[in-house]
């Protein structure tokens, strides 16, 4: 029995449909079918009109439709002054919370796509007038829309497929093993994010870790050189797999030559400094590793400096490499 | 006379609502709603400057390239940057990367599957629309080939943006100064390949002949004859489709056409010429951006400043819910209290292409326009990108450092697929204090200003039918609808 899923969008920009739609697949709706995934409605790719789609949800609700896994793309816009009317379902007269709430109690899945859905995420940023929260958070803090306590049909809290956007694989993956009914609680992380992506670093196969490892830093977009220390990178904080499964063919954030703002965690959108300059304490970054005590860092961050072989400081500050590695047995050229 | 809603509108990006009241079968007066507020102009407000570059993008998961350019020359106008040629190269390169691929999205997802309805089941074409277009998702099996091999090539087309900007959506490459993002002569190869087989796809499936004629294509006489080679070509099928459900006679558009202009070069000259075009008089005409401004009359925005529609560098966004008389949390923009349309039609006829005129002069703006010259279009686009990736000088700088005074205004006026994107930035003591964007639905979408004039959509949906077998719906209004590719979280941001 394939997996029954409903797509819905709220207080976000749509752009993880657009990723959804960048899956490395030549043949989409086969991939999904041949997944046992079933998607009854979704709002950027069903044929069906206005009014099937709200029948649709109503019939979900009677329980005339089995709703397996209701997929929440979008923050819940809980204003002005908590009455939803940011975003009211067109023709309904209802505001999209309302709906989610209710439908959220009938799914036997809940699932946030993206940060938004996850945590409030961009939709929340600022003074977040819009008043928006995820599904189950809003920041880093449990509650959100449904409430810190909330379990879905199934038994489990709500999945959150975070990111901004989040991978098409993330989603489909996630969808892919809820249908042969392999994600149980201990595949999501503390977090509920799945671990499938969770468990690793952005960090982990970036193209930049040897210039990490002798804190060889670039100074100014284009540099080869490490993020970390000057341009804001959190890759080495960051719960995501972007450097080895990649975007788009073969990108990443820090393959587009910029840092990866940890766009996987709660308040990534308030960080408390600009996104693209490295906080730092008497000129030490203060966002270290998050499991490394920082006494340590410092000191092996000193040694592999004064250790920095003169090819990588160099490329390092270079928007191309200038000094290739040494063939052995080779002079330079 | 009766009041119907319409909405909530899918294959369309994000949410709307339309009022339509109807005598006669037919609509009378429209009203629509932009339904979801986020307030992306109130979250940047004090934030570090370059702090725009990541929230802006996310405005949009469909224009977000878009989005980040406007931003990002809204930055190097208040700091008096010039990017080097490189950077320049590079991100009209991933400018168009996303035009294309929403013009693509935009006809195969959006618009054709409606040609799958019903309502067209005894017309002699239903069965090759269903089989071509039919939509990704609710259609039979076997059905919507070529749709499901349009989403497989824009797929395989973004791993332009895969190299060219990190990833897609919401790219952070792109800066004031140019590209974070060098290119190689290996990366050069690797992307003119994917443009090959974007190409590929294109003259094969869409346009049945060299991209290069379809964009030469100048009259309705050179039209038939490419029809009569092209017939088994996606274009070939549209056009006996609109012809046969009249979509010409649908959708009629203000008649005044807004570009401002698109993909400047290294001497700021745009590829696609910026400026009015004026369908009455078929008079191009200049462009005074100083002349916006936005009415807010009729949205969800306090009164007190409605006395006079503000220009967006003194603009002011603040939300109320219950006003009054307002139907929608999209404010009204107006050049010179005149409303336009903006979009593909309005790029290629300010730019003059010679068929998209012509075609305008006899039936002038409308459904059937609206989507060829979005074809059009994608077949002028990617030849250009060839050059540029030509253009592209590896090892010379993609980048230049800038510094941002502490109090400085900009202002970053763009092409999205969906027309003319403005961003206006004021700052102060070193951070954002004003910010107001102008997006292309924000023009098209717009609801009706003090005047009681409607907006472009409002007005061209008077006189459509209500065509569904039982009365209550009308597939014209979708058409119409769709045909301006709306995108309403840029609508309203």
């Amino acid at each position: 029995m394939a997996l029954n899923v409903v797509w819905l969008q709220s207080g976000g920009c749509g752009g993880c449909s657009m990723s959804l739609l960048c899956a490395d697949t030549p043949d989409l709706p086969a991939l999904l079918h041949s997944n046992g995934i079933d998607l009854l409605w979704h709002p950027a790719l069903s044929l069906a009109g206005q009014q099937d789609m709200v029948q649709l949800l109503r019939d979900c609700l009677s329980g005339q439709i089995r709703l397996d896994a209701l997929c929440i793309e979008g923050a819940l816009l809980r204003g002005p002054q908590g009455s939803g009317r940011f975003h009211m379902v067109a023709g309904t007269g209802e505001p999209m919370v309302h709906w989610v709430k209710q439908l959220a109690q009938v799914a036997h899945h809940v699932l946030a796509i993206g940060s938004c859905a996850a945590w409030g995420g961009v939709t929340a940023s600022g003074n977040n007038l819009s008043e928006a929260c995820g599904l189950q958070y809003e920041d880093e803090h449990k509650g959100g829309l449904l409430g810190a306590d909330f379990v879905s049909q199934s038994g489990l809290a709500v999945i959150n497929v975070a990111g901004c956007p989040t991978h098409p694989d993330w989603v489909i993956d996630t969808l892919t093993l809820l249908a042969v009914d392999n994600l149980h609680g201990k595949d999501l992380d503390d977090l509920a994010r799945p671990r499938f992506y969770a468990d690793q670093l952005v960090h982990h196969a970036c193209p930049r870790n040897e210039y990490y490892e002798y804190k060889a830093s670039a100074a100014q977009p284009t540099d080869l050189g490490c993020l970390m220390e000057n341009l804001g990178c959190k890759g080495t904080q960051a719960h995501a797999d972007c450097n080895i499964r990649l975007w788009n063919g073969k990108g990443s954030c820090l393959r587009g030559g910029y840092a990866c703002i940890n766009c996987t965690a709660p308040g990534f959108q308030n960080p408390g400094h600009a996104f693209h300059v490295t906080p730092k304490l008497a000129g030490i970054p203060v966002g270290l590793p998050s499991d490394m005590p920082k006494a340590w860092f410092v000191a092996l961050a000193s040694l592999s400096k004064s250790a920095t072989p003169r090819r990588v400081k160099i490329n390092s500050h270079s928007d191309h490499v200038l000094v290739p590695p040494v063939v052995r047995g080779k002079s330079h050229k | 006379m009766t009041r119907r809603i319409l909405g909530p509108f899918n294959r369309v990006e994000g949410d709307l609502e339309v009022q339509v009241d109807v005598t006669d079968g037919r609509v009378t007066q429209a009203r629509v709603n932009s339904p979801m507020f986020r307030g992306f102009e109130r979250m940047l407000l004090g934030r570090a400057p370059m702090d725009a570059l990541t929230i802006v993008p996310r405005i949009c998961g469909i224009c977000s390239v878009s989005q980040s350019v406007a931003a990002a020359r809204a930055l190097a106008d208040a700091s008096g940057t010039v990017m080097p040629a490189n950077g320049v190269h590079a991100i009209n390169l991933m400018l168009a990367c996303e035009n294309l691929a929403d013009h693509l999205t935009h006809f195969y997802v959006f618009f054709m599957p409606d040609f799958t309805r019903a309502i067209y089941a005894n017309m002699p074409w239903f069965a090759e629309s269903q089989r071509r277009f039919g939509a990704l998702i609710g259609s039979t099996p076997g059905n919507g080939l070529h749709n499901r091999a349009a989403v497989a090539a824009r797929a395989r087309w973004f791993e332009l943006m895969g190299t060219l900007g990190g990833k897609w959506p919401h790219t952070g490459s792109i800066l004031p100064g140019g590209s974070a993002r060098t290119i190689e002569v290996t990366d050069r190869v690797r992307l003119l390949s994917r443009l090959r087989e974007m190409r590929t796809f294109l003259e094969t499936t869409l346009f049945g002949a060299p991209l290069e004629e379809i964009a030469a294509l100048d009259d309705a006489a050179a039209l038939a004859v490419w029809r009569r080679r092209g017939a088994d070509s996606d274009m070939a099928l549209f056009l006996n489709i609109a012809e046969d459900a009249q979509l010409s006679a649908l959708g009629q558009g203000p008649g005044r056409y807004l570009s401002y202009g698109a993909y400047a070069d290294t001497q700021n000259v745009p590829a696609l010429e910026k400026g009015i075009w004026d369908a009455r008089t078929a008079q191009k005409q200049l462009l005074d951006s100083t002349q916006i401004a936005e009415d807010t009359h009729h949205a969800w925005y306090r009164a007190e400043i409605d006395t006079m529609p503000l220009h967006p560098s003194t603009g002011l966004t603040e939300p109320d819910a219950d006003k009054p008389g307002a139907y929608s949390w999209n404010k009204a923009p107006r050049l010179a209290g005149q409303v336009v349309e903006t979009g593909a039609l309005a790029r290629q006829l300010v730019d003059g292409q010679p068929l998209v005129r012509a075609l305008v002069a006899q039936t002038g703006g409308n459904v059937q326009t609206r989507v060829l010259a979005r074809l059009i279009e994608i077949a002028r686009i990617l030849p250009l990108m060839e050059q540029w990736l030509h253009a592209l000088a590896p090892r010379e700088p993609f980048y230049v450092a800038h510094t941002l005074p502490d109090v400085a205004q900009g202002v970053g006026l763009t092409e999205a697929a969906r027309g003319s994107l403005g961003h206006w930035v004021s700052i102060d003591k070193g951070r954002i204090s004003r910010y107001q964007i102008i997006a292309p639905t924000s023009w098209n979408f717009s609801p009706r200003d003090a005047a009681g004039t409607p907006g472009a959509l409002e007005a061209a949906l008077v006189g459509a039918p209500m065509d569904t077998a039982n009365g209550q719906d009308s597939v014209a209004v979708q058409h119409i609808v769709r045909s301006f590719d709306p995108c309403m979280v840029c609508t309203v941001h």
